[in-house]
């Protein structure tokens, strides 16, 4: 069977100048779709290079990303972004920010009242409906990264791609969030490939997991798969014995690369 | 801006109660009482340094040109000299015989046209030049050479090619303020975060929404900034193109006051100038405020 989303033997070099850096080389995944596919990797890397890749606004310079069998190179809202620093519109209005996505992904399918009960609707789906008027300078980040996330959902993206969407976040706020993108998975079953950093979360949170060697010239050193049923709840998670060694491989991981790296 | 700011509180506040309960409107009434008290305070701390100044140089001044052999009139002959331009700013006797109102609104007429076309220009071109690294690489040393000419060496050329005074000097305040507005621009347009670019090509804009929906408030400030240096050159520059071209309009009501010897005159027209050029500031920075409201702020 073919997968959902293919990356094919992806790889990345940066030339500035007369240097030129390999960044990614022959990265490949596929990816089902439903999945939770979380990538984590020492900074560096080259995460945000390969999300970027997936998303078309970074060309590969071998290989190539396959949605549906289609060869996928430009940015498009059927792989819709959720961006580290939420990179929300300051001169818009919240209610804006996520109609932008909605009034051009629906132009044509939807009249002008059912794209704004989408737009409404998205934004009940991440509890922001009650600040709909308000400024993305005048909500937390926690609230503006729900809002992120709320434009990314609306454009009903066949994947959606998550870069490190909880890292600027306090741990608490992180943890909410990290239960309302579950509770959203759940509830919608959409595909997710999300960069991270945290072992906890990637674990909480996903099917499978892609370990990244460190860089220059990344690879996927191992993927992991989470056999944990859905739904999960993270205080019962953390006696169990499965999450526990999910864990431990991880920590293994990071830990032997890192080690490696400083001995080389 | 905070003076406003401050006004429509109260204003907004007191309805409220009214529509609810009788017993409550004292203490939002003490509140607003108090609140122009503050108010009062915080324009008399503006006022009064600027006024007590303006004070002691006019006496400074009287003291100083009051003798026999001075060169310059002192404020109280200005004042007794230009009673019937003051008093009567709008008559109306024909040719350039008007009062100062019909010479600063030709003034003005002219600014507003020159300027605009230059907002217009220097918007459209610096979006250009910091949009396309061709483009900024082609233009970007043009426009370093050219902004560097003095408006009026500007004004024998037009001149020749319009064959006119009034659009002549419309194109002198045109090439004078293009230039702010045009390298303003395109360092806004240089510095949209990347982040605003990455949203814009998810979601699919088109290059026009892109340029209404992204750019333009993005780079909002920085357009703001050059327009504000434009309106000031403009100003500069129309003062002096008029004492060029002639006919109605405040630089030449100037020059012929001095052709005349009306001293008096010079004076009282360049307090106007100064005061239709700070007003003219204060609009653009207004208007930008208003405009780039939240943008700063992300
Ligand atoms: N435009 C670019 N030009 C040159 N080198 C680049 C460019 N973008 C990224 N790199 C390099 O590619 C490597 C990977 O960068 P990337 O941002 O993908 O790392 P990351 O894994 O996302 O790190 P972090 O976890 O810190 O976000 C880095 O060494 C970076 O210096
Ligand atoms: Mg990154």
């Amino acid at each position: 069977m073919q997968p959902y989303l293919k990356l094919d033997y992806i790889g990345k070099t940066f030339t500035r100048g007369a240097v030129t850096t390999e960044v990614l080389k022959d990265v490949c995944l596929d990816i089902a779709r439903g999945d939770y596919v979380s990538i984590i990797g020492h900074s560096g890397c080259g995460k945000s290079t390969l999300l970027n890749i997936v998303a078309g606004l970074t060309r590969a310079t071998v290989g190539g990303v396959l949605l549906e069998n289609r060869e996928v190179n430009s940015p498009g809202p059927d792989r819709a972004v959720v961006f580290q620093n939420h990179s929300l519109l300051p001169w818009l209005t919240v209610y804006q920010n996520v109609q932008l996505g909605v009034d051009k992904v629906f132009a044509k399918t939807k009249s002008r009242a059912e794209r704004h009960d989408w737009t409404m609707h998205n934004l009940n789906l991440v509890q922001m409906a009650h600040a709909k008027d308000k400024r993305p300078s005048e909500i937390s980040g926690g609230m503006k990264q729900r809002v992120g996330i709320a434009r990314a959902l609306a454009m009903e993206p066949k994947v959606l791609l998550l870069d490190e969407p909880f890292g600027a976040l306090d741990a608490l706020t992180r943890a909410h969030l990290q239960d309302s993108v579950m509770a959203l998975h759940q509830k919608l079953n959409n595909t997710i490939l999300m960069i991270t950093h945290d072992v906890d979360e990637a674990v909480l949170l996903s099917d499978r997991i892609v370990m990244m060697t460190n860089g220059p010239s990344a690879r996927i050193g191992e993927v992991l798969e989470v056999p944990l049923p859905h739904p999960r709840n993270r205080l019962e998670l953390a006696s169990n014995p499965t999450y526990l060694k999910c864990r431990q491989r991880v920590l293994e991981f990071l830990y032997e690369r890192h080690r490696f790296v400083e001995a080389a | 801006m905070t003076l406003q700011a401050i006004k429509t509180e109260p204003a907004m506040a007191l309805p409220a109660p009214s529509a609810a309960v009788v017993a409550l409107p004292p203490t939002p009434k003490r509140r607003s009482a108090s609140r122009w008290l503050g108010m009062l305070r915080h324009a008399a701390v503006r006022v009064v340094p600027p006024l007590i100044v303006v004070v002691l140089l006019l006496v400074i001044w009287e003291l100083t040109c009051r003798g026999a052999g001075s060169t310059l009139p002192p404020p109280s002959r200005v004042l007794s000299d230009t009673r019937d331009l003051i008093v009567d700013p709008f008559y109306d006797h024909g040719g350039i015989d008007k009062g100062l109102f019909w010479h600063i609104y030709a003034s003005l007429k002219r600014v507003a046209l020159g300027y605009s076309l230059a907002a217009v220009a220097g918007i459209a071109l610096g979006t250009l030049v910091g949009q396309s690294i061709w483009a900024m690489r082609g233009l970007d040393p043009i426009f370093q050479v050219l902004r560097t000419i003095p408006p009026l060496a500007w004004l024998p050329l037009s001149l020749a090619a319009f064959r006119d005074g009034e659009p002549s000097a419309i194109f002198v305040i045109f090439i004078t303020s293009i230039w702010p507005i045009i390298i303003n621009t395109a360092v806004g347009i240089r510095n949209i975060p990347q982040d605003y670019r990455n949203v814009a090509a998810v979601v699919q804009l088109n290059p026009l929404e892109f340029f209404w929906k992204v750019m333009l408030p993005s780079a909002a400030p920085y357009i703001f900034t050059g327009l504000r240096i434009g309106i000031g050159l403009s100003w500069l520059a129309i003062i002096a193109a008029e004492m060029l071209i002639g006919g109605v309009g405040i630089g030449f009501f100037i020059w012929d006051a001095w052709n005349s010897s009306h001293i008096s005159e010079i004076i009282l027209a360049l307090v106007y100038v100064g005061i239709v050029g700070f007003v003219l500031d204060r609009l653009i920075a207004g208007l930008g405020k208003l405009v780039t409201h939240g943008v700063s702020a992300s």
